[in-house]
Formats: C-alpha cells, sequence, structure tokens
C-alpha cells in the first residue's frame, strides 16, 4: 500500500500536535500533584473524555471491530452491559469515597480503608500489568505498521532493511509517549487523550458511513448477514444458539457484574482520569459524561467489523501478506482474509479442517478498501492515536503508583515534593523501557503473554469484591480484604485448571490440573471463573473480618458510605446533577438493548 | 491548568480540515472510485474545518469569559454573567 504525500501531512501535523501539547504543559508542571494529578484542575468533559479514550486503545478499536465482524452485534454486550452500569455505578457511589479520601490512587485508598499489604498486593499487580498492557499496544501497533506496509515504500526508498520496520515502529511510538508525559504529566496524557478522542471520531465516522451506504443502510445490512450476527439478544437463552457461546446468566453476572465493575470501579488506569477532575462533583460527573459517548461506540467500531463480514468476498484480501507465496490462497470472508501461520505461510486451520479467518484485520481492510489518499491518512492517523492513547494511559497510571505506593510507600518515604516529582518523570522512562521489553518478549513468546493476560485475569476478577465490602461494609477488616483477594484469584486459577472450553486440548486455555467441566466457549468459561473468583472473594472476606478485631471507626470517615457525610449540595441545574445524569444513560441503554435485542 | 484544551483541538481540526478541503478540491475525480464516487476528502474536510473553528470559537469564549471573571475578582465585583 502505498500512501502519498497528503498523507504523511497529516500524520505528521498531528504528530506536532501531540508533541506540542507536552512542550506548553511543561512549565505548569511544579509540583507532583500538578504531574500526577493534573494539580485536580481539569474539568469534568475533558476528564470524561480522557476516562473512555484511555480504554479507547487498540485492543478496542481493532479488538471490537474483530468482534464485530466474528460475534456480531452480541460484541454490543460489552458496551451496554459490560460498561455503562459500571460507570454509572462507579459516579455516583463510588466517586465520592475516592475522591473525598483525598487518596492519590487506587492501591492509596486500599491502604487508608484496610491496610498496607492490601495496597501492596494492589500496587505491585498493577503496576506490573500497566507495564505488560502497554508493551502489548506498543507490539501490536508495530506490527499492524508492518502488516499495512505503510512504511515499506520509505524503507525501501532510504535503503533501510524491511525488518527494521518493526523496531522503528516501536522506538518511535514510545519515543512520542515519553516525550509528551514526560513532559506534560497527566495533563498531557489527558489533553492528548480528549484529542484521540476526536481524531477516532473523525477517522471512523466517514469508514461506517460509507460502509453502511455501500450496504444498503441497517436492512441492507440485515439482509445480507444471518440473523444471528444482527441481533444481541435473541438467542442467549442457550449457548449453543448465539454467537458469543454465552448464556444470558453467564453475561449478565461474569461480564455485566463481575468483569466490568472490576474494571471500571477499580482500576486506577480509569479513575486516575477522575481523580483529576476539579472537584468532587466533577470527579461524579466524569464517568457520567464518558458513558455518554461510550453507548454510541458500538456504531463507530463494532459496525465496521460487521460491514467487512457483510461486503462480497474479496478474489484477492488486498490485505493479503502471503499473496506473493505463489501458492492457492483459501478465500476469507467479506474482507476479512485467511489467518496465515507467519513461519510457513500456510493457512491455519481450526479443529474441522476449516482455514480460521483473521478478524483483527477486518477494520484495516475496510479503511483501506473505502479510504483514498487524504483520508486514508486521517484514518491511519486516527488507528496510531488510539495505539498511543492506550499506551499513555497505562504509562501515567504506572508511574503514579509507582511513584507513591511502591517507591514512597517502601523504598523511600518522607522525601521532599521535588524529589517525588523527579521519581516519577523518572518513573515514565523507566516504564516505558519496560514496556519495549515487554513488546519484544510478546515477539519471542508470545504463549508467555498469553499466561501474564491470565495470570492478571485471576487478580482482577475478585477486586470488586472486595472493594464493594470496603465501601459498603464498615466490619470489613485488612485481613478480611487481604485472604479474601488472595482465595479469589486461587479461586479463578483452579477454577481455570478444573475447566475446559469446547474443542480444546488441557492447555494454557484451562483442564491443566484435571478436566471437571467442559463450557461451550473460551468466553462462557472467563465470564464463570470471573464469577467464582467474586464469590469466593466476598464470602472469605465477610468471615475472615468476622473472625478479625473490627476496625477502629474514627479512621474510616471518608473513606465507608455508612460513616460519610453524604455530599452536599451543589448549585447546578437537575439535568447535570449525576443521579439525573446516570438515570438517563441507564434508560438509554435499556432502550439501545430492546431496539437492537 | 493555564491551557485550554479547546484551542488546540480547534487548530488541530481547522489545519486537517482545510489540508483535505484543498486536497480534495484540487485531486483527480477517478481517486474516488473506491469511496462510492464520493468526494470524502472535500466532504469530510469541509466538516472537520467547520468543527475546528466551532472549538476555536468556544475557546475564545472561554478566554475572555475568563479574563472578565479575573477583572470582576480583582475588583471585588460579582462576575458578569
Amino acid at each position: 500500500m502505498g500512501l502519498s504525500s497528503i498523507d504523511w501531512v497529516i500524520m505528521a501535523v498531528y504528530f506536532a500536535f501531540v508533541l506540542g501539547i507536552g512542550a506548553a504543559l511543561k512549565r505548569y508542571m511544579k509540583t507532583s500533584t500538578d504531574f500526577f494529578l493534573a494539580g485536580r484542575s481539569i474539568p469534568a468533559w475533558v476528564c470524561g473524555l480522557a476516562f473512555i479514550s484511555a480504554n479507547l486503545g487498540a485492543q478496542e478499536v481493532i479488538g471490537m471491530g474483530a468482534s464485530g465482524a466474528k460475534y456480531g452485534l452480541a460484541t454490543s454486550h460489552f458496551y451496554w452491559i459490560g460498561a455503562i452500569p459500571a460507570m454509572v455505578f462507579v459516579g455516583i457511589f463510588m466517586m465520592p469515597f475516592y475522591y473525598g479520601s483525598r487518596a492519590r490512587s487506587v492501591p492509596e485508598y486500599l491502604r487508608l480503608r484496610f491496610d498496607e499489604k492490601t495496597r501492596g498486593l494492589n500496587a505491585i499487580s498493577f503496576a506490573l500489568m500497566t507495564v505488560f498492557s502497554s508493551g502489548i499496544s506498543m507490539y501490536a501497533m508495530a506490527k499492524l505498521i508492518q502488516i499495512l506496509h505503510v512504511l515499506d515504500g520509505p524503507f525501501r526508498h532510504l535503503g533501510i532493511p524491511q525488518t527494521w520496520i518493526f523496531h522503528t515502529g516501536i522506538v518511535v511510538s514510545a519515543l512520542v509517549v515519553l516525550s509528551y508525559i514526560y513532559l506534560g504529566g497527566l495533563t498531557s496524557a489527558i489533553y492528548n487523550e480528549v484529542l484521540q478522542f476526536f481524531l477516532i471520531v473523525a477517522g471512523f465516522a466517514p469508514l461506517v458511513w460509507l460502509g453502511m451506504k455501500n450496504v444498503g443502510g441497517w436492512s441492507g445490512l440485515k439482509a445480507s448477514l444471518d440473523p444471528s450476527y444482527t441481533h444481541s439478544w435473541v438467542g442467549m437463552a442457550d449457548p449453543h444458539t448465539n454467537r458469543l457461546g454465552v448464556e444470558w446468566f453467564g453475561l449478565t453476572m461474569g461480564l455485566g457484574f463481575v468483569l466490568s465493575f472490576g474494571y471500571w470501579c477499580t482500576d486506577f488506569l480509569v479513575i486516575q482520569r477522575a481523580m483529576a477532575a476539579d472537584s468532587m462533583v466533577s470527579a461524579r460527573r466524569t464517568p457520567l459524561i464518558a458513558a455518554v459517548p461510550k453507548i454510541l461506540l458500538p456504531f463507530l467500531v463494532i459496525l465496521p467489523g460487521l460491514i467487512a463480514i457483510a461486503l462480497p468476498t474479496q478474489v484477492a484480501p488486498p490485505l493479503a501478506t502471503y499473496q506473493n507465496t505463489g501458492r492457492a490462497v483459501p478465500l476469507g470472508r467479506g474482507l476479512v482474509p485467511v489467518k496465515v501461520d507467519p513461519t510457513n505461510n500456510q493457512p491455519i486451520l481450526d479443529q474441522h479442517g476449516n482455514p480460521q479467518l483473521d478478524y483483527d484485520l477486518a477494520v484495516p481492510n475496510l479503511l483501506l478498501h473505502y479510504f483514498p489518499t487524504g483520508l486514508l491518512g486521517l484514518g491511519l492517523t486516527a488507528l496510531l492515536a488510539s495505539f498511543m492513547s492506550g499506551m499513555a494511559g497505562n504509562v501515567t497510571a504506572f508511574n503514579t503508583v509507582w511513584t507513591h505506593d511502591i517507591y514512597e510507600a517502601y523504598i523511600r518515604p518522607n522525601a521532599g515534593d521535588s524529589h517525588y516529582l523527579m521519581v516519577g518523570r523518572l518513573a515514565t522512562v523507566f516504564g516505558i523501557a519496560l514496556s519495549i521489553g515487554a513488546a519484544y518478549l510478546t515477539t519471542r513468546f508470545n504463549n508467555i503473554m498469553d499466561m501474564l493476560q491470565l495470570v492478571f485475569a485471576f487478580v482482577n476478577a475478585p477486586l470488586f469484591a472486595t472493594f464493594l465490602l470496603g465501601m459498603f461494609w464498615k466490619r470489613t477488616t485488612g485481613h478480611g480484604a487481604f485472604f479474601g483477594l488472595l482465595s479469589g484469584t486461587i479461586a479463578a486459577a483452579v477454577h481455570h485448571g478444573l475447566t475446559m472450553p469446547q474443542g480444546s486440548v488441557a492447555s494454557i486455555k484451562g483442564g491443566w490440573l484435571a478436566v471437571v467441566h467442559i463450557y461451550p466457549s473460551e468466553m462462557a468459561q472467563n465470564f464463570w471463573t470471573a464469577i467464582f473468583a467474586w464469590v469466593i472473594c466476598f464470602v472469605v472476606t465477610i468471615l475472615v473480618s468476622l473472625m478479625t478485631r473490627a476496625p477502629d471507626e474514627s479512621h474510616l470517615v471518608g473513606l465507608v458510605y455508612s460513616l460519610t457525610k453524604r455530599v452536599q449540595k451543589d448549585d447546578l441545574p437537575w439535568y447535570q446533577k449525576p443521579v439525573f445524569l446516570g438515570g438517563a444513560v441507564l434508560v438509554a441503554t435499556v432502550l439501545l438493548n430492546v431496539i437492537f435485542r | 491548568m493555564g491551557l485550554d484544551i479547546r484551542l488546540p483541538i480547534g487548530m488541530l481540526f481547522t489545519v486537517l480540515g482545510m489540508l483535505l478541503t484543498v486536497f480534495g478540491f484540487l485531486s483527480n475525480p477517478s481517486l474516488y472510485a473506491q469511496s462510492l464516487g464520493i468526494n470524502v476528502n472535500l466532504g469530510w474536510g469541509m466538516v472537520l474545518f467547520c468543527f475546528g473553528l466551532f472549538m476555536l470559537y468556544l475557546a475564545t469564549r472561554g478566554r475572555i469569559h475568563h479574563t472578565r471573571l479575573q477583572q470582576a475578582k480583582l475588583k471585588g465585583k460579582e462576575p458578569p454573567c
């Protein structure tokens, strides 16, 4: 694929702005609060857009398009069930404690509410997770640049070997993110996330418009696809009658409750954006404002996947990396090509001997299919922006947790503010260096990364039980929280080790202890692993709390619901109040679920 | 924070919109066979340009409001609405 000069100019303009924002903010970074918490001075709408943008990384833009092509409209559950209710809950019920406690991070809240060991457990696992997530993002971006052949021409022109494209992708993205966070801290990350949000909309809206026009609108799309692609709830009574392979209970409890609340209500990556808000009411409104575009995102990121699969199958997929091998290439479906093993250029087959499809290429292929030069530059810039916002979100969360919850807590307490500011800047460099390491680790050992993600899933699954009990039951003790979390994580691992998705063999996919149950799909297994972890954590936390000495209530004011004064009255008009906003968002979500059932 | 985010957003989209509009205007119509015969560069470029201008307008209005607020604070009066 060749890019012309207009595409390069668009990319260059964008990068100039990204770095310019960092440079412009440098002079405001005087204290560690400026650097780590954006001076707690950001208006609610900016925090709100950053709140979803930090999550709108590549995994979302490429991954949700891929899921759209694979599972169809049921992918919208990841938004309408798997995000919105939790975002409303965190805004209305939990934010008063995060923001009101003046904790600087989620692990710090855990120290204030429980004890040092619970904070340590959360801080260390979270720091590791952010570094690896940002590494995976970096890897995915470099891989995409390579697959799209964006840099092939210029590299050939300059006489640089093509194998360097991957390294260049990693180093350049790392340097860009590093410079703007190093200069402007969290403010810079937030500002760039907002910029990236608008850019992603600007790059994807015309894609959806052209695609929908081409397939004949919603009715045309429905006509050209099997009905299982265009319904979100029909067939959910039984795992065998829907594309996800999950039944409604596993979906609503596993995804809608445990995983979704565990992510949106406890993950510091997103909570940090709300903590940067300029007031309590702004902090509460942050996730609610974020929920408004979040409800609409499926139309921007899932629809392209559906369009890609609905289009007539291409004889020669435009993105066939294997097209020069001279072998007969099996057709893909729509614009989605067949998955090819990079080591031998052979199509990868499933258990029935049919070629597997490479759904991750659905969205990039659609961009190449519709966008002429000019708009193509904008579309690719939007993709790059999404990779970088995902990376930057992880890096700012990492530098804060590292500085406040690991360095200040265990390595050097009581140093001056300027010292911690410097440590935060160094942690940015160090965190990005570790991410680069993680990205290369992924290229070498793909399984290690799968395993790490699995371990993180085990650690995260029970978290929401701990926060729920901690915030709403004053009797919860530090020992209860700590041992509850540990047993929840162990329960997740044991459940995973004892079960397996259908058609799989005992491996990293499960069943490595013994097989006592087989789930109809990997997704069902994941959801049920989360449900088990949550229930065990919940029960163990309660039991251990009841057996240990009750915490001193005077220390829990501002941290626990029953011991905290209700948020004072604000002078917002009724339509801007958090409760009204939350209610409106929930009603809209229910309506969308009904319309697209 | 001292920098109003609407300013860089406005500037970026004005520039990008302008680039796409001009390119769309000058480019060869055969380029648009793949985009269903629609000159998307021209059309979408103009949309982005207008969005950029709107953000710049909001940023300017915000700045004027902020200055008035500061002046009012200095004089110890109630801020004008």
